[in-house]
């Protein structure tokens, strides 16, 4: 058993040459430092089982990020037998700068020089014998995209280990003459002490120390010993180069890196002859475009905005699908299940609940479809680079647009696949900001309570309303980030130091797998926590059921209608009206009816009644149940959202109702806690502890907004 | 003439006098190859003037006008060829 380990930069492809080598299902992207987890896979390679680790890709094998220091430790504590280091052959220079390191650092390496079909088209020629010769590392040339070279590759990373055995010899370069002093000294003093000797080579610490790294400083301090010594000599170098050179010890041996890389690549190794084809070029004639002052924009609201409504049209078709089997599935349940509290529970619980999460799944399909096509595309990196500095004024950063707008950012969105957009955010402060504030967002299933109210109370400004409400909704998820980044997720913005990709067509195995993965993870989740909190919502709706004697009494007065000499129209008519008051009594009955009733003191700050706070408990199941609850509170029988004309007109006839108590609804509906689908998408993307802080923040946040609406409106109505 | 890197205009080239960025912010620039004495050309701006797209070392990388503050550079010596 083998272990290689594959490391690169962002956008190298190195994670599309670990398809092609596992086979295994893994994201692969355009959009700077996409993979973040660590994956694995294995394959059988001439009898020998090989395990390959996919490392996160990085820049520098410094303590700037997280990535960063994940590969380090991967390196350094599991000690893979061979490290495969990925370059982008168009990219040279940039990406040899972290293949250096790890021969700095001594680990066994073999270098994939990767798109070389790109660089051959570009014109450069790359000597690679030589690179190998004067690296003293084989070097093999790789076209991921079609597989080519992969088996050369990991053939070579056997070879390699066999000749190496597992030691490890780091590469020496030179500093200049100050630095290297310094690190002759400082290797002595730790070569004499066995400092940190189990973990790194001697003058690989040293360099640490010279480079300042948070890291091993603080390693180091914690053994103490030879410590304090080192730390003085680098103070000494540190003042010394500040003095004779105005610069610092981490910028000077970033230089002499580059100068060593430069040296190498002026022996003969890079040509460049003048091709009529420069993929820089095509990219650069895309972005004059693309993000233009101009049309950049206009372009970049056109493809969000389609997009947006590919997904709802599309997403439709394949939704009603579902609904229909679920329904199906409903019905035969109930056909099969004598009538009663099991039959609730598997079609009222389980199978509404299951089947209303479930319908979701084509949504969060097309939506990641595009969303990965314009990751693994570049264009995504574009969008962020165009509204970084309208994001930042709030505390954001320019890639937290894409989650607002699938939230529901032009109406009728979905806060599910928004909060897990937030993935492509590689800046934590700003991804928390922005998922708290994305449900914010008008989603499709807060439009029917919209409808219903505007309906009833400003049915001659529908169009200015809906419009009022979008705009407030970006408002306040813009103010509201902006306060938390001032207070309680307080820190500078995270720099913008980010790479524009060249475009590239993405490959439809990439994108297919990218999607795959997204979908699969968010039905596994539907299987698990989902069902349970839709099993106790319905519990906490139908439990404590009416006494014996109050249903007793129901079915005297239907018998009594059912006897009486009136029509049968009539009859049932009336029939009807009795079920319906049977489920509002047994509804206000059932924990979450006590629950309205006990809230109703406090929720009347806002004009809201028993009957409104229990769809609003509903509504954390699903918003879409706002409306039916609203319908059996009201005694209507089951209301179907999308036609709630006759709860509309009762409503409005409601004295309890008016405008202010209408315009605190729409607002509480739009701010308050998330449903419990969004909750856990959530909370899978930071913590439960942030997923809870949401929901309650939200929600306390929406009842004062509601009260202030309602108190202001009531008195100007007076 | 030295300038701040926030006063070149775009398919400007110059290259890289000083860094005045320290600590974090310093290494980071580094790492990317932006060290005295690299060639870079603004090869665009955002809508909104901010942030700046450079090409450098044959890639492309974007920077905040505040970040771009701590880089100076100079005139480019007219090379041959």
């Amino acid at each position: 058993m083998k272990t290689i380990a594959l490391a690169g930069n962002p956008n190298s492809g190195k994670t599309t040459l670990f398809n092609a080598i596992t086979g295994a299902r893994q994201k692969v992207g355009n959009y700077p430092g996409i993979t973040v987890e660590r994956k694995e896979g294995s394959v059988n390679l001439d009898d020998t089982q090989v395990r390959v680790v996919d490392l996160p890709g990085c820049y520098s094998l410094s303590a700037y990020s997280q990535e960063e220091l994940v590969a380090r430790k991967v390196l350094v504590d599991e000690r893979p037998d061979i490290a495969v280091g990925i370059v982008d052959a168009t990219k040279l220079e940039r990406h040899l700068y972290l293949t250096v390191q790890f021969l700095e650092l001594g680990v066994p390496t073999v270098l994939a020089l990767n798109m070389m079909d790109e660089a051959n088209k570009k014109g450069l020629r790359i000597d690679h014998k030589r690179l190998a010769s004067l690296l003293n590392c084989p070097v093999v040339e790789t076209v991921a995209r079609s597989s080519r070279g992969t088996r050369e590759l990991m053939q070579a990373a056997l070879e390699h280990d066999k000749k190496r055995a597992g030691t490890w010899e780091p590469l020496q370069i030179s500093y200049g003459a100050d630095l290297d002093t310094a690190l002759d000294a400082m290797v002595e003093l730790i070569e004499s002490d066995n400092f940190l000797a189990n973990r790194y080579p001697a003058r690989w610490v040293a360099l640490k120390y010279l480079e300042n790294d948070a890291e091993i400083i603080s390693q180091g301090r914690k053994i103490g010993g030879i410590a304090p010594d080192l730390e003085d000599i680098v103070a000494i170098t540190r003042k010394h180069c500040q003095a004779t050179l105005d610069t610092v010890p981490e910028a000077v041996i970033a230089d002499y890196r580059y100068g060593f890389i430069n040296s190498i690549l002026r022996q003969g190794v890079l040509l460049h002859e003048p091709t009529q084809s420069d993929r820089i070029d095509i990219s650069a004639k895309l972005d004059a475009v693309l993000t233009n002052r101009l049309f950049g924009p206009v372009i970049m609201f056109a493809v969000l905005y389609g997009m947006f409504q590919i997904t709802f049209t599309f997403g439709e078709i394949p939704m009603g699908w579902f609904e229909a089997m679920f329904g199906w599935l409903s019905t035969t349940t109930a056909a099969l299940i004598p009538e009663g509290l099991v039959q609730s529970l598997v079609v009222s619980g389980i199978i509404d609940g299951v089947g209303g999460v479930m319908g979701f799944v084509p949504l969060i399909a097309i939506m990641f479809l595009l969303i990965s096509f314009l990751e693994d595309s570049g264009y995504m990196a574009r969008v962020a680079y165009m509204l970084d500095r309208v994001l930042r004024m709030f505390g954001l950063h320019g890639c937290s647009a894409m989650p607002f707008i699938v939230s529901g950012g032009i109406m009728g969105g979905c806060a599910v696949p928004g909060v897990m957009a937030t993935r492509t955010l590689r800046s934590p402060k700003e991804k928390l900001a922005t998922l708290i504030t994305a449900p914010f967002m008008p989603c499709g299933a807060k439009l029917p309570v919209f409808l219903l109210l505007i309906a009833a109370f400003f049915s001659e400004n529908e169009a200015q309303i809906m419009f009022g409400i979008t705009l407030f909704a970006w408002t306040m998820a813009l103010l509201v980030s902006k306060l938390l980044r001032s207070t309680i997720i307080k820190g500078d913005p995270t720099p913008f130091v980010m790479e524009l990709p060249p475009y590239r067509l993405p490959t439809v195995k990439g994108i297919l797998i990218h999607t795959w993965e997204r979908v699969w993870s968010y039905i596994r989740k539907a299987g698990t926590v989902i069902l349970a909190v839709s099993i106790l919502l319905w519990a906490a709706m139908t439990f404590p059921t009416l006494p014996e004697s109050v249903t007793e009494k129901f079915e005297v007065n239907r018998q009594v209608v059912a006897a009486s000499a009136q029509n049968k129209e009539e009859q049932k008519g009336m029939i009807e009206s009795i079920d319906n008051l049977e489920a509002q009594t047994a509804l206000r009955h059932s924990v979450a009816g006590r629950i309205g009733t006990y809230l109703e003191p406090v929720s009347q700050w806002a004009g809201f009644d028993w009957r409104t706070n229990i769809a609003l408990v509903g509504g954390f199941a699903a918003k879409e149940v706002i409306v039916s609850s609203l319908g059996t509170a009201y005694s209507l029988g089951e209301v179907d959202p999308e036609a709630s004309t006759s709860l509309s007109s009762r409503i409005a006839a409601d004295p309890s109702w008016n405008q202010a108590t209408a315009l605190a609804l729409i607002i509480f509906v739009l701010l308050y806690a998330p449903c419990f689908v969004t909750v856990v998408a959530m909370a899978k993307e930071s913590s439960w502890s942030w997923a809870i802080f949401s929901t309650t923040f939200n929600t306390v946040l929406g009842f004062t907004l509601a009260v202030i609406t309602y108190r202001i409106g009531a008195w100007l109505l007076v | 003439m030295e300038k701040l890197l926030r006063a070149m205009e775009v398919n400007e080239k110059a290259r890289i006098s000083a860094i005045t960025a320290r600590g974090e912010m310093g290494r980071r620039l580094s790492d990317m190859g932006l060290i005295p004495g690299t060639v870079v050309q603004v090869v665009g701006r955002a809508p909104l003037k901010d942030p700046v797209a450079l090409k450098l070392r044959d890639f492309i990388l974007t920077l905040r006008n505040n970040e771009a503050d701590c880089i100076m550079v100079g005139k480019l010596e007219e090379e041959n060829g």
